[in-house]
C-alpha cells in the first residue's frame, strides 16, 4: 500500500529525534497486526498501518511520560490521545503524532463467523487488502470478503476517521461513513424488557474469567495496578466466582469511563470470551452526550463533565424540579 | 502406544448425545459449546452441537482447578460469637462427584501433567515423602476422565509439537476421539477410558475406520508449523537464567504486553492461586481463587514493596517459569503444552514462542 510506504519513510525520518515510535507490525495470525515499538530505522520496513491495525497505541503512552516518542494514530486512537492530553495523563510536547486516513479496521470475530464453513481464522495463511475487499489465503485456496462486511461496528459510526491534532498527516483525509452516532445498537437493545436485559448480561458475564483484559486494554483506565477490582483493603469485590460481582466490575468500569470513554472499543475487542462490554460504556456515553453535550477526546478546550463541578448544569435544571 | 491393548469403538453422530447422556447419569459431563464468539465448556445440555469439532477458547483446567472454591467455611459459635474467646466451627466443602471432560484438546489433557507434580507432593517429595498434597485437586483428578478429540488441523498459534505433544497425542487422555465420516472413532488410552465404552451404541470399530483415523492424525500433524530443531528448545533453561538480570531484553519483549491475565487464565498449565478469607458477620469462607503472575498484586508484599513492580518483570516470570524454572525441578518437562491460547487470545498479540527463541538467541550472543 502506498500509504504504508509513505508512513515507513516518515517514520525513518522522525525516528532519530525520538525514543521510539509505536505503530503496527505483523501479528501471529493473518487477521491481526501486533503493536510495534520501533527503535531502529532499519526495522521500519515491517511497519504496517491499515485494515488489520486494530490495537489502539494510545494505551501505551502514559508509560513513556517524560520521553519523547512517536505514535501512529487512526482517528479513534487520536481521540484517546486527545482525552489523555486533556486529563494531563500525557504531555503534548512528549509526543510526535503521525496521522493517516483510516478506512476502518477489521472485526476479526465477524470475519471468523463469515468464513466458519471454510476454516478457522487461525488456519488462514495470509491476507491482504485489495481496494474494498480483503483477499484471504485459506488451506483450500484464496477467497475474498468485502471490507464492509467485516469492518468493526465502531468504524461504521466513527465521525472522526482522520486524526485531528497530528504533527504529521500522511495521505488524503477521508469523509466519515456516518454523520451522526445515533446509538442504534443501544436503541435496539433497549427494546427488550428490563428482566430480559438483565438475563442477557447474566448469561454473557457467566463466561467472564476475570482476566481484566477489558480493563488493561482501555487507554483511559488509568488506575492500572491500583484498580478497585483487585484491591484487598478495602476488599470491594468478592473473590468468589459470581456473575453479579463480574457484572459489578463492568459497571464500575463503565461509570469510571463516563464522559471519558471515546468508544475505541478496545475493551470489547480484548475480551477473550467475547463479552460485549462496550455496550455498557455506550449507554453512559449517550447519557453524557444528552446531559452535557460532551463527547470525549475531541475538544481540547472542553472539560470532561464528570471531572468538573458546576453549581447548575445548563441541561440539568434541578432547581426547576 | 498404550491403545494397542484396548479395542477401539465407533459411535455415530446420531448416537453421540445419547451415549454422553448415559455417561451423564453417573458423572458431570463437561463439553464445549459455542457462546457468542467464544467456545466454553458447559455441562452437557440441549443444543450443544456435539457433532462438530469445536476448539475451546478456555482450557479445561477449571474442572479440576475451579476459578474459585471454598477450601472450608467458618462460623463463630454460640453466645460468645464476636468475642475473642468464642469457638469457631469449620466445615469442609462437599466434594463433587465424578466428572468427564468431553472434547478436550490433546494439549488440554497434557496440560494437567504440569499440574500433577505441583499438587501431588511438590517440594516435599525427597525430604518427607511428598506430604504437601493438595486434596482438593487430587480428589478431582482421580475422579475425572478426559475424552480428547483429535484436532483436524493446527492453527498458526499451535506449537504442541515443540513441547512433546501432537494433534492426536494420547498423553494424559483416557479416550481419544477422532472425527470420521458419520461419527467418532473412540480409542481407549486407559482402563477408565475403556470403561466409558460399555454402551450398546459404541460398536467395535472396523479396520478401515482405524486406518482412516491414523491417516487423519498424520494429516493434522503435517499442518503444524515449523518447529525448532530437536533439542534446541532445551537451551531455554540456561538462556532464561542467563538473561535474568537483563532488564533491557525484558523491557523490549514486554513493550506490547498489557499485563492483563488473559494468557495465564486461559492457559492449561498455569496453576497459581490466591487465598482470601471472606466473611460477613460471624460466618465466612476461605476462598482459593485463580491468580496470575501478570498481575501486580501477585508479588506485592505486606511492607508495600513489590519485587515485580514492572510488567517486564512479570512477563519474565511467566516465560521463565514455563521454560526454565519449572523444567529445572520437574525432569525437564516444560510447563507449557504448546496450545497457543496465550498467543491466540492475547489482546496485544504477545507471542511466547518468539520470546523463548529470542532468549535462546540473545543468551548465545553474550
Ligand atoms: S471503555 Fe472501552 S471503548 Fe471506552 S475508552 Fe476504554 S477501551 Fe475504549
Ligand atoms: S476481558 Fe472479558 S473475560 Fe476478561 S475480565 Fe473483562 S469481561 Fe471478563
Ligand atoms: S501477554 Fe497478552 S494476555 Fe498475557 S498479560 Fe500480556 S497482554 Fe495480557
Ligand atoms: S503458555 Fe501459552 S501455549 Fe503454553 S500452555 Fe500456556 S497458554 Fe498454552
Amino acid at each position: 500500500m502506498a500509504i504504508e510506504q509513505e508512513l515507513q519513510a516518515a517514520v525513518k525520518a522522525a525516528l532519530p529525534e525520538l525514543d521510539c515510535i509505536i505503530g503496527w507490525g505483523p501479528g501471529p495470525d493473518a487477521l491481526r497486526d501486533a503493536p510495534l515499538f520501533l527503535r531502529d530505522a532499519a526495522d521500519a520496513d515491517v511497519l504496517r498501518a491499515g485494515f488489520f491495525s486494530v490495537n489502539n497505541p494510545a494505551l501505551f503512552l502514559p508509560e513513556y511520560k517524560g520521553r519523547k516518542i512517536g505514535v501512529l494514530v487512526k482517528g479513534c486512537d487520536a481521540r484517546s490521545v486527545g482525552q489523555l492530553l486533556l486529563e494531563g495523563l500525557v504531555r503534548r510536547e512528549d509526543l510526535f503524532v503521525i496521522g493517516f486516513p483510516c478506512s476502518g479496521v477489521i472485526d476479526a470475530g465477524k470475519a471468523a463467523a463469515l468464513i466458519a464453513d471454510r476454516c478457522e481464522a487461525g488456519e488462514l495463511r495470509s491476507v491482504r487488502e485489495q481496494g474494498d475487499s480483503i483477499v484471504l489465503e485459506g488451506p483450500d485456496g484464496a477467497f475474498s470478503l468485502a471490507k464492509k462486511d467485516v469492518r468493526a461496528d465502531k468504524c461504521e459510526r466513527c465521525l472522526f476517521p482522520n486524526a485531528m491534532d497530528a504533527d504529521l498527516f500522511v495521505g488524503e483525509k477521508r469523509a466519515p461513513f456516518a454523520e451522526l452516532d445515533e446509538y442504534a445498537d443501544l436503541a435496539a437493545f433497549e427494546q427488550a424488557p428490563l428482566e430480559e436485559r438483565m438475563a442477557f448480561w447474566e448469561k454473557e458475564m457467566s463466561r467472564c474469567i476475570r482476566c481484566y483484559a477489558c480493563r488493561d486494554a482501555c487507554p483511559l483506565c488509568v488506575c492500572r495496578d491500583q484498580c478497585v477490582a483487585v484491591a484487598r483493603d478495602p476488599h470491594w469485590l468478592s473473590q468468589a466466582d459470581g456473575i453479579r460481582d463480574k457484572l459489578f466490575f463492568q459497571i464500575i468500569h463503565a461509570s469510571h469511563l463516563a464522559g471519558r470513554c471515546t468508544g475505541c472499543g478496545e475493551c470489547e475487542r480484548a475480551c477473550p470470551m467475547g463479552i460485549p462490554v462496550l455496550l455498557l460504556k455506550r449507554a453512559l456515553s449517550r447519557r453524557v452526550e444528552t446531559l452535557f453535550a460532551y463527547r470525549a477526546g475531541i475538544d481540547m478546550q472542553g472539560r470532561p463533565p464528570l471531572l468538573t463541578f458546576s453549581l447548575e448544569e445548563p441541561r440539568i435544571k434541578e432547581r426547576d424540579w | 502406544m498404550s491403545d494397542r491393548s484396548f479395542t477401539p469403538a465407533f459411535i455415530s453422530f446420531k448416537a453421540l448425545s445419547g451415549w454422553l447422556r448415559a455417561l451423564a447419569q453417573k458423572a458431570t459431563v463437561h463439553a464445549p459449546r459455542r457462546e457468542g464468539r467464544a467456545v466454553v465448556y458447559r455441562e452437557l445440555g440441549d443444543g450443544q452441537g456435539l457433532e462438530s469439532f469445536l476448539r475451546p477458547t478456555e482450557s479445561a483446567k477449571h474442572v479440576l482447578f475451579p476459578r474459585s472454591e471454598a477450601l472450608f467455611s467458618f462460623q463463630r459459635q454460640g453466645e460468645a460469637a464476636g468475642a475473642a474467646s468464642g469457638k469457631i466451627r469449620l466445615q469442609e466443602p462437599e466434594g463433587e462427584g465424578p466428572a468427564i471432560i468431553f472434547g478436550a484438546l490433546s494439549c488440554d489433557a497434557r496440560g494437567f501433567l504440569s499440574f500433577d507434580p505441583v499438587y501431588d507432593g511438590c517440594g516435599t517429595a525427597q525430604a518427607v515423602g511428598g506430604i504437601a498434597k493438595d486434596p482438593y485437586y487430587l480428589r478431582r483428578r482421580a475422579n475425572t476422565s478426559i475424552i480428547v478429540r483429535a484436532c483436524k488441523s493446527a492453527l498458526n498459534t499451535c506449537f504442541c509439537h515443540w513441547v512433546g505433544g501432537g494433534p492426536a497425542s494420547t498423553e494424559g487422555a483416557d479416550l481419544l476421539a477422532t472425527d470420521l465420516e458419520g461419527g467418532l472413532l473412540l480409542s481407549p488410552c486407559s482402563e477408565a477410558g475403556a470403561a466409558l465404552l460399555e454402551h450398546p451404541d459404541c460398536v467395535p470399530a472396523l479396520p478401515e475406520q482405524i486406518a482412516a483415523a491414523a491417516a487423519l492424525h498424520a494429516a493434522a500433524e503435517r499442518s503444524l508449523g515449523e518447529a525448532p530443531p530437536a533439542g534446541e528448545l532445551a537451551a531455554s533453561r540456561a538462556a532464561l537464567l542467563a538473561l535474568f538480570e537483563n532488564s533491557e531484553f525484558w523491557q523490549r519483549q514486554s513493550a506490547q504486553c498489557l499485563s492483563c491475565g488473559a494468557c495465564t487464565y486461559l492457559c492449561p498449565t498455569c496453576y497459581c492461586f490466591n487465598i482470601t478469607d471472606e466473611s460477613n458477620g460471624i460466618a465466612g469462607a476461605r476462598l482459593r481463587s485463580w491468580d496470575s503472575c501478570m498481575s501486580a498484586l501477585f508479588t506485592l508484599e505486606a511492607s508495600g514493596h513489590n519485587p515485580r513492580a514492572a510488567k517486564a518483570a512479570r512477563l519474565k516470570n511467566r516465560v521463565g517459569h514455563k521454560f526454565s524454572y519449572y523444567p529445572a525441578i520437574h525432569e525437564g518437562r516444560f510447563s507449557c503444552c504448546g496450545c497457543g491460547r496465550c498467543i491466540k487470545s492475547c489482546p496485544s498479540s504477545v507471542d511466547i514462542r518468539k520470546i523463548v527463541l529470542a532468549a535462546i538467541k540473545e543468551a548465545a550472543h553474550v
